[in-house]
């Protein structure tokens, strides 16, 4: 019997054991630097500035890409930053996604590099690094391309229907009438997925009043969704629903399986309002269609809006943050730097992104698709403001109520009255 | 050591430390963790920050919470209404002699062997308005866009739906062994006093599963009352909110929202009202006092 109780001892310890290493996580090494990475098909580009950087710093410092797949991203960045095992660089959106962390001293500002190598600020367009500042101090340094929100558009439906891609507002209702009476749905809407009817909003806000309505917002003024314009955005996402720009159905499509896209491949819907890397979606899912049937335009103007038509909102673009408590600070600075560099420009051109650097325009003869590249590369050379998306810009505890109000009046069980009234009381 | 007189000897309690270690670290201390955190403020980076009853003054007025708890309760009445009268049907009949028995139950029990989240996601492409099989069945069903999951109560029913399909076989399974359980003397009984089929299982079946009954029921309440992963997959609380039962809501607050004390808040609801409603259950069903159903036999 002293033999069996042995062994429950033993049996306890084990467990224990087991709870003490699985208590403390695989720790990184000494000479390890951690990148993390939002996973997904664009990532061969930091891949490749990964393997440079190991053949140039070799021994000292080993540089590791950690892939965290997209829909658990933002969760296991928040997790492993309120611990001790935070990544050395990470991916991010800027703006509020970040606030949090620069609130807590979790980031170091980027001033200094900036300041040092001013080629390196030259590099990229000026309203882009700003989107990388929290309250005018630098945090992020862009690593992807420009993501602005566009209007797709079925060519061949609109040859079929006769029809031109529309400049104006009035162009927009009148292509409602045109495709409803060809059968087809005008705006494909993958209305279970909130975040693609927030991207409506978002143009139809700044289209009234210009990007100052958010901004004011954005700086924490909640007052500020009562502005004019916001309340008549809403009563055009109304009116858009109750023409039928949207299909019956909407509600039940979610962008996530592809659904919408599909519609829009397909010939069953005629436009679909998505951020530029739609043509990445449709080129892996209906290479054909990608090719020669795509077809994109700005988003129009509206009647009397104060907002220049020029502006775009979406994703400027993506950024490497470095965290403060990182040993390798410098090295992660010097990794940061290749971001400008030109093998890293062309990998992501090849690859078929817009880069964000000034000197971007001389590789888009590389691009898969130059024509597409050059439209979007101006739009966002040109434009007067660029509006990171709403989820990304407001700290997270508005961002997820926030949807489920958009949801609730493209769905009709709200109105634009108490549209604006739920968001002016989000906290 | 040898055998005590008087008995078989008990094992000593050190055999109970590694479980009772396990139920310590995994769910005692998790429970009171979450207990101090409803209690403060905390968005997951940095310390937590004491705010005393702030989060349950919030919670007690909060129009989603409530509309929640609505939805959960429905939610589980629902279940409860759709699966049990199947489950104990199918149970005795898969209980019975019959020949295509053993196939067709084997069949019935399939869809428990898939993962949750397999049988949403089939569900949800199922259910695609435009690309989904129930374009063609919706205009039968008297949805001619077929906008299910779209619509309020075509979510909700979808959610009812697709668990029913889910958990009924568990059930079955369930009821399928207690109906094994009860001695064939009673039906042979039953028979020469001139009972019927229909009143074979109402007055024997039906008081001889009492206790299945308690057990399938339970599993039920406390399993629609944390339902989670279909709803996160099939229609991630929509449209709006009217799927958002308490623990999806839990799940936004604590991990779309990062508000961790106040989603502490509703766990903790929810912990106190899923035991709450069981030992109820057991209670009021007399499960508790382990009366036997073959007393005199």
């Amino acid at each position: 019997m002293v033999n069996f109780k042995r062994r429950a001892v033993f049996a306890a310890a084990t467990a224990l054991a087991v709870l003490a290493l699985t208590g403390c996580g695989a720790g990184s090494g000494d000479d390890a630097m951690d990148v993390w990475m939002y996973q997904d098909s664009l990532n061969v580009v930091q891949q490749a500035a990964v393997d440079r950087f190991n053949a140039e710093h070799g021994p000292d410092v080993t540089a590791t890409m950690v892939e965290v797949p997209g829909d658990g991203y933002e969760d296991r960045l928040r997790t492993v930053m309120g611990s001790d095992d935070q990544p050395d660089v990470f991916f991010n959106w800027g703006g509020g996604g970040i606030r949090p962390y620069v609130e807590a001293g979790t980031l170091l500002p980027l001033d200094d590099l900036l300041a040092d190598d001013p080629e390196l600020r030259d590099a990229f367009l000026p309203a882009v690094l700003q989107a990388g500042q929290v309250d005018g101090v630098q945090y992020g340094i862009p690593l992807r391309g420009t993501q602005p929100v566009l209007l797709f558009y079925n060519r061949e439906v609109f040859a079929e229907a006769g029809a031109e891609p529309p400049r104006t507002w009035e162009d927009v209702l009148d292509l409602v009438e045109v495709f409803q009476e060809a059968g087809v749905t005008p705006f494909a809407l993958a209305g279970a997925t909130p975040w693609t009817e927030q991207m409506w909003l978002q143009y139809l806000v700044d289209r009234y009043g210009g990007p100052e309505v958010f901004a004011r917002i954005q700086s924490g003024d909640h007052e500020g969704w009562r502005d004019p314009a916001v309340l008549r955005a809403a009563e055009t996402v109304r009116d858009l629903v109750e023409r039928g720009a949207f299909g019956d159905n909407f509600g039940s499509v979610s962008y996530t399986e592809g659904a919408a896209s599909a519609l829009l491949a397909q010939g069953r819907a005629a436009m679909h309002l998505m951020g530029a890397w739609e043509y990445s979606t449709q080129l892996a899912d209906a290479p054909a269609f990608a090719e020669s049937g795509l077809g994109y335009v700005p988003f129009p103007a509206m009647p009397g809006g104060a907002g220049d038509p020029a502006n775009l909102v979406g994703n400027p673009t993506n950024f490497f943050s470095v965290t403060a408590d990182s040993p390798h600070t410098e090295h992660a600075l010097a990794f940061l730097r290749t971001t400008a560099d030109e093998e890293y420009v062309r990998d992501m051109v090849a690859n078929g992104e817009v880069p964000t650097t000034a000197d971007a325009a001389e590789h888009f003869a590389d691009a898969p698709d130059p024509e597409y590249a050059e439209f979007q590369y101006e739009l966002v050379q040109r434009a007067p403001s660029f509006t990171l998306s709403w989820d990304q810009a407001l700290p997270p505890s508005v961002a997820a109520p926030m949807h489920t109000e958009i949801q609730r009046l493209f769905n009709g069980q709200s109105t634009p009255e108490r549209f604006t009234d739920a968001l002016a009381a989000l906290r | 050591m040898s055998a005590a007189a008087g008995g078989p000897a008990r094992p000593g309690a050190a055999w109970a430390l590694p479980g009772a270690l396990f139920f310590l670290v995994f769910a005692v201390v998790p429970l009171l963790l979450v207990g101090y955190l409803s209690l403060t403020s905390w968005e997951g980076l940095g310390a937590p920050r004491f705010t005393g009853a702030q989060n349950w003054v919030r919670l007690a007025g909060d129009p989603v919470m409530r509309q929640a708890v609505v939805l959960s309760a429905a939610l589980t009445a629902a279940t409860w209404l759709v699966q049990t009268p199947i489950s104990l049907l199918l149970g005795v009949w898969a209980a019975g002699p019959q020949r295509n028995r053993a196939v067709l139950s084997a069949v019935f029990f399939t869809p428990l062997l898939f993962s949750s989240a397999a049988v949403a996601i089939v569900w949800k492409t199922l259910l695609d308005p435009n690309f989904g099989p129930i374009t063609r069945v919706g205009p039968w069903l008297g949805l001619p866009d077929a906008n299910v999951l779209g619509s309020s109560a075509g979510a909700f029913l979808a959610v009812v739906f697709v668990s029913a399909w889910q958990f009924i076989p568990l059930h079955t399974l369930i009821y399928q062994g207690g109906a094994r359980q009860i001695p064939a003397v009673l039906y042979g009984a039953a028979e020469i006093d001139g009972a019927g089929r229909f009143r074979r299982f109402w007055h024997v079946t039906l008081p001889q599963l009492r206790h299945t009954i308690t057990t399938s029921s339970v599993l039920m309440v406390v399993g629609a009352l944390t339902y989670f992963e279909t709803v996160l997959i099939l229609t991630q609380g929509g449209p709006g909110t009217d799927t958002s039962i308490v623990p999806y809501l839990m799940y936004r607050v604590g991990f779309a929202g990062y508000e961790m004390g106040y989603a502490s808040a509703i766990a903790a609801t929810l912990v106190v009202a899923a035991t709450g409603v069981s030992l109820l259950l057991v209670r009021f069903t007399g499960f508790a006092a382990m009366r036997s159903t073959r007393e005199g036999m």
